[in-house]
């Protein structure tokens, strides 16, 4: 004999509200390439892209680190989208060549069925632009999300003026909302010099490059070009603080690495380009690998995490400079001391017990999870959703452990992989098998009998009237 | 802690670090026993960390205890669990709210006063709310905490007193000699104990089968959302709508309900712990429920797999053979009642009996005469 029941999933989520051949996430260059030759060979395309990112969450830069040096322009959506698509002639061919193009639509969310879901009547991308959020299906799922910005924690990278090297570029070329003037570049890689090379370009000045390794990292025919402008290289130097007024950095202190001999560096802007993380958001909430169905192009593909070795050189180096009271999470301020000390946040009280733990006797128990150091400390728990802390985290973690940064697992990224508001994500038109299937929990109708009365006569009458539905 | 130091032995094994294997262990701790608490992962890392938080199960032959005990835990572990006090359940639907009522009224003349709100009432005690709230219930007992810290303040206050917890150690098989467990298999070595505690959550019926015991439990995935904060209400444990869940101290708003996916789960653990669109379902209540939040970002969905028993009730149980085994499953309501049924359980260990509540009606026996289809009848089969 079997039964149904009423208060399980299946059959209760509809399938995708509208169905395309091709959905591409990302309308840079690649992902509008793949979007036109998608809609070259005749398939239906959706093209979607996040920008422009709404004003506020600009401000807690999803995903690239703006640190506030942008001009008004960013909260005037209208001028923004204007910006976009002057910035990248290609989309107007994708739109003439029938593609349907989004833009200032964000996809939050990737779903398909695995070994602990079945219940999805098809894969679907959840998609939400500022009014509602949207299920699409797709035979073929292409994601140009680009790479997110890396950045660590020192005294003042909350300033404005501290920004990512790509929030940089988004600000400069495809926004023109650029406030900066005077730029030092932390890091040497391709990513820094041409970083460099783009502020030399616009007339922006390069005040140096800074560098923890003695060499410069990145391929020399652009370290030559770098080099042949006259940009001062600071090697084997590291970041102690970026100081300045209610204006934002005016200064930025670094010390070499060999003595800690400190020099100071009047810049408007440092940019953070000691690398970038391929902006897979997407894959690792729905724990999925591309495939032939959903597959990868441009940076989210090419872009290659930096070295963990030379990753962790500027974490430890940084963190010689960085006070206990150093923010690394900014978004639940948390301190790097807290962090070390695994304790709560400071809106609860912190017992005397707690003084004698600490990331190192959480260790002792076995290897940690950085999601436990979410839990405990609250680090990565904020709106930003961990893109400013997560490699941080995971660099504290091993150096506490003294392992290599990548035996150390990265915390679990979760749906929606960008902050949805609840009006907009909600489902208002849901399936009449949902609403009359709801239940608080999991609606067994003996689960909630009151214990005294299991067994009596009465127990009948309470399932019967107050029945399965939670109470308390 | 490397092999070496892994134990040879202890007076109790407890298997699963859950809320409810920690916290038999913390109890079997204070009373001086020599406790092990073995796990496939790590403290909390199923359903014990990703639940509602709630603390009010009038239902519970230990609610009394948990009434007694949630006021002082964070002074009995010495950390934090972010315990407050009372509960508001809001309604927009008349049935709900009659429903509600009722369960009030039940509560009231068992000795645990419910006042009933009006709308307007429920919108002062509930700021977030506006007139679409036809009014609810204010429970002057019962509570939340948050599920990661409790669990972390239990393995720390069980080691604070000479506990010892083996993380990434999942238990292989239970070892018995003349009618009795003598030993767990692990892949550290062998644990020789004296008794034996299985608190495995859905793991637990696969690690009994081969000693021949039916603990009937059927794994199922549920889901919950959470926002960016906002702003604080003065009782943060407001539900209804479908809904449970709460305001966290810091502010953001985690909820949960609606359907669960019953899955198959493995020795080792579920395979994974998918979310699905339902975080659409759950946003549209909270949006109900909390108009005046409707903008707020929604910045997290999570799953977690939680066991049930055939009739959703606890099994809590020395067994009979082997005599040295005590099962525990809270079916899927565990979290609230962690400290009243660790003390049921460390009771059951040392006394085989529990001293504070009669807890016989959860016993294994009540599942003798269970049909073997019985996931099927219910609809339950993975």
């Amino acid at each position: 004999m079997t039964a149904v029941d009423v208060h399980a999933i299946d059959g209760k989520l509809l399938p995708p509200d509208a169905r395309f051949d091709v959905v591409v996430v990302g309308a840079g260059a690649a992902g509008t390439a793949a979007a036109i030759a998608a809609a070259a060979e005749g398939a239906t395309v959706l093209l979607v892209d996040e920008n422009p990112v709404r004003g506020d969450l600009i401000g807690t830069d999803v995903p690239l680190f703006y640190g506030g040096r942008m001009t008004a322009a960013v909260q005037q959506p209208a001028r923004m989208i204007e910006q976009i698509v002057a910035s990248n002639p290609a989309l107007e061919t994708a739109i003439e060549a029938g593609v349907d193009v989004r833009l200032g639509t964000a996809a939050w969310g990737l779903y398909v069925n695995g070994p602990a879901m079945r219940a999805l009547p098809a894969p679907m991308l959840g998609i939400a632009d500022a009014e509602r959020a949207t299920m699409i299906g797709f035979d073929r799922l292409v994601l140009a999300t680009g790479a997110r910005d890396l950045v660590l924690g020192f005294t003042g990278w909350d300033r404005p003026g501290v920004m990512g090297a790509q929030g940089f570029a988004a600000l400069l070329t495809r926004y023109d909302a650029l406030a900066s003037r005077r730029v030092l570049i932390a890091g040497s890689g391709a990513l820094a010099l041409e970083t460099a090379l783009l502020a030399l370009a616009h007339g922006i000045a390069v005040l140096g490059i800074v560098e923890v390794a003695e060499a410069v990292q990145g391929p020399s025919a652009l370290a030559e070009r770098v080099g042949a402008a006259g940009v001062p290289l600071f090697l084997g130097h590291t970041i102690v603080a970026a100081d300045g007024g209610i204006d934002g950095v005016d200064r930025v202190t670094l010390a070499a690495v060999a003595n800690k001999r400190q020099v100071e560096v009047y810049c408007d802007t440092l940019l953070l380009a000691i690398g970038a993380i391929p902006a897979t958001e997407l894959l690792e909430a729905a724990g999925v690998a591309p495939g032939e169905t959903i597959t990868r192009v441009g940076d989210c593909a090419s872009v290659v995490r930096p070295d963990p070795a030379y990753l962790q050189a500027w974490s430890a180096a940084v963190g010689r400079h960085a006070p206990p009271e150093t923010i690394v999470c900014q978004c639940e301020a948390v301190a790097r001391a807290d962090l070390i000390g695994v304790q709560p946040p400071r809106y609860l009280d912190r017992p005397v017990a707690m003084a004698a733990r600490s990331l190192s006797s959480l260790l002792n128990d076995g290897p940690a999870h950085p999601d436990q150091i979410k839990r405990l400390t609250r680090a990565g728990m904020g709106v930003c959703q961990g893109r400013r802390c997560r490699e941080q985290v995971a660099c504290l973690l091993a150096e506490q452990q003294g392992v290599p940064l990548d035996r150390v697992p990265v915390a679990t990224v979760r749906t929606p992989v960008r902050p949805v508001p609840l009006g907009v994500l909600a489902d208002w038109q849901e399936s009449a098998a949902m609403t009359a299937g709801w239940d608080v929990w999991f609606g067994i109708p003996t689960q909630w009998t009151p214990y005294a009365i299991i067994g009596t006569p009465e127990e009948a009458e309470h399932v019967s009237g107050l029945g399965g539905t939670m109470h308390v | 802690m490397s092999e070496a130091d892994t134990p040879r032995g202890a007076s109790v094994v407890v298997i699963g670090a859950g809320v409810t294997g920690l916290s038999a262990a913390w109890w079997l701790a204070r009373s001086g026993i020599d406790v092990v608490v073995l796990d496939k992962g790590i403290v909390g890392w199923e359903a014990s960390g990703r639940n509602g938080g709630g603390a009010s199960h009038y239902q519970s032959p230990l609610f009394a205890e948990e009434q007694r005990l949630w006021p002082q835990m964070d002074d009995l572990l010495g950390y934090p669990t972010e315990y407050v006090r009372e509960r508001i359940i809001i309604q927009r639907d008349p049935a709900l709210l009659d429903h509600y009522r009722a369960v009030g009224r039940m509560c009231s003349a068992m000795g645990y006063r419910v006042d009933d709100l009006d709308s307007r009432q429920a919108q002062a005690a509930v700021p977030l709310t506006d007139e679409t709230c036809l009014g609810g219930i204010h429970l002057r007992f019962g509570g939340h905490a948050n599920p990661q810290r409790t669990v972390q303040a239990y393995a720390w206050a069980l080691q604070d007193l000479g506990g010892r917890i083996l993380q990434h150690c999942p238990a292989l098989a239970i070892a018995t000699a003349g009618g009795r467990v003598v030993a767990v298999e692990t892949p550290r070595g062998r644990i020789a104990c004296d008794a034996l505690v299985v608190a495995a959550g859905p793991q637990s019926g696969m690690l009994l089968a081969p000693l021949k015991i039916d603990l009937p439990v059927a794994a199922a995935r549920a889901e919950m959302i959470v926002t960016e904060p906002a702003p604080m209400m003065a009782i943060g444990g407001v539900d209804g709508n479908g809904l449970y869940g709460r305001q966290t101290l810091r502010g953001n708003l985690a909820f949960g309900g609606g359907p669960h996916e019953w899955i198959a789960t493995a020795p080792d653990g579920p395979a994974d712990r998918p979310v699905s669109p339902l975080a659409r379902n759950l946003a549209r209540r909270v949006a109900e429920m909390f108009p005046k939040a409707a903008r707020l970002n929604v910045i997290r969905s999570w799953a977690g797999i939680v066991e049930n028993t055939p009739d959703g009730r606890p099994i809590l149980d020395r067994l009979r053979d082997p005599g040295n085994v005590t099962v525990a499953t809270m079916s899927g309501v565990g979290f609230g009642l962690s400290p009243a049924s660790g003390h049921a359980i460390r009771d059951l260990v040392v006394d085989g009996v529990c001293s504070f509540a009669d807890i016989a009606k959860l016993g294994l026996a009540r599942f003798a005469t269970l049909e073997p289809d019985w996931r099927e009848r219910r609809g339950w089969a993975a």
